[in-house]
């Protein structure tokens, strides 16, 4: 269990990069909304204010269905995100496994092999194509 | 990363006496550092489980499902801050590219697709609540035994242990987990490995159709023409024309000379 400030202190650089993002966002994004609304005039009204959809009128509500196959993108983009997910500890791990180097090393290539048997699945499946 | 820095303070600390029941708490490490650290760990601790509380209960509360997917996605953002908290460096990185980038993404896409009626939602609420208040009871009641069992059990003080291999070594939080994962817990890992695959399997046998008359680019195919197989050349007579007994090609067929 590490203590707080030694954590601090190495997530220190990404606190500073995460500050200059705030920083250049609110110059870059902020800054000319606050100018416009303080410079500029403002009188909206009904017809200003509608979403500009090629001139028409909006024709129904956003929540309509969605085709399937986004789910299906979806899901399969979560496995492959899990898989690499379990690469990351063993990657920096096996130099230090000593004996057991061999076992983990197989252990990882095992599972990327049974993942690799569903990938195989799903191209020749055709589930990776947009028809 | 943690652990590395964690020794190199330790070194220059007094040390400290042994925890009599041998078992650590949350705060013991922050509290051999000193009253001042405690404090400020406690209170970023309540802060991040104050907000996780908080907007777990805004995701039941919302009434546009939509709001509840954003505020579960505030919920999981705040348990990665409180895995930080505790050093598990690794596992708060993963909750927020996988749960956050993926998982979220997954429910705001399927919210999406519910074309969900508010008034017929609201019309079952009474009707489902029997339901609801026995599966939640079965959940409450299995959240004491959890922690009756976390608490009270006979191997607890090495379970708390166990899972941290990296104090002694000085392993970085995901070394630690890689030392052990793959070798002492290899069966879970591998059992990871055929759920990713029967959820991948089943997710394309479910939702995979293919659509009849979809042309296609077959792109093997295409690169296979040569001028011989596609062009005829032919000397018509005048007035003749030209019979090719095909008809008329069909334009998908002509792309392949490009």
């Amino acid at each position: 269990m590490s203590d707080l400030t030694d954590i601090g202190r190495e997530y220190l650089p990404i606190l500073l990069f995460f500050g200059v993002a705030i920083a250049f966002a609110g110059v870059f994004a902020g800054l000319p909304i606050l100018v416009s609304n303080l410079v500029g005039t403002n009188k909206p009204y009904a017809d200003k204010l509608t979403e500009y959809e090629s001139g028409f009128p909006a024709f129904s509500s956003a929540r309509g269905q969605f085709d399937v196959r986004f789910y299906l993108v979806s899901i399969l983009f979560i496995i492959f995100d899990l898989e690499v997910a379990f690469l990351f500890p063993w990657a920096v791990s096996l130099a230090h496994m000593g004996p057991e180097l061999y076992f983990a090393w197989g252990s990882m290539m095992l599972f990327l092999g049974v993942l690799t048997v569903g990938f195989i699945y799903e191209w020749k499946k055709g589930a990776l194509d947009w028809e | 990363m943690g652990s590395a820095g964690n020794g190199r303070l330790r070194q220059t600390l007094p040390p400290t006496p042994p925890i009599a029941n041998g078992c650590r708490g949350f705060f013991d490490d922050s509290f051999q550092q000193g009253p001042r650290t405690a404090v400020i760990q406690a209170a970023i601790f309540y802060l991040f489980a104050t907000v996780v509380v908080a907007s777990g209960l805004m995701v039941i509360l919302a009434k546009n499902p939509v709001h509840s997917v954003l505020w579960l996605i505030l919920a999981f953002f705040n348990a990665a801050g409180l895995f930080l908290v505790i050093g598990a460096e690794f596992v708060a990185m993963i909750l927020v590219i996988v749960y956050v980038g993926a998982v979220a993404v997954l429910f705001l896409f399927v919210v999406m697709m519910l074309d969900i009626d508010f008034t017929e939602m609201r019309a079952g609420f009474v009707r489902y609540l029997p339901f609801g208040m026995v599966l939640a009871l079965i959940l409450a009641v299995e959240l004491v035994m959890v922690a009756g069992a976390w608490a009270f059990g006979d191997m607890v003080p090495e379970a708390r242990m166990a899972p941290k291999p990296g104090v002694d070594a000085q392993l970085s939080n995901t070394q630690a987990i890689g030392t052990i994962l793959y070798t002492d817990y290899v069966f879970i890992f591998q059992m990871a490995g055929m759920i990713l695959l029967t959820a991948m399997i089943g997710a394309i046998v479910l939702t995979l159709r293919h659509r009849p008359g979809v042309k296609r680019q077959n792109v093997a195919a295409q690169n296979a023409r040569t001028p011989a197989s596609a062009v005829t050349i032919t000397k018509p007579a005048i007035g003749a024309g030209v019979d090719t007994g095909a008809g008329v090609q069909p334009l998908i067929e002509k792309e392949g000379r490009s």
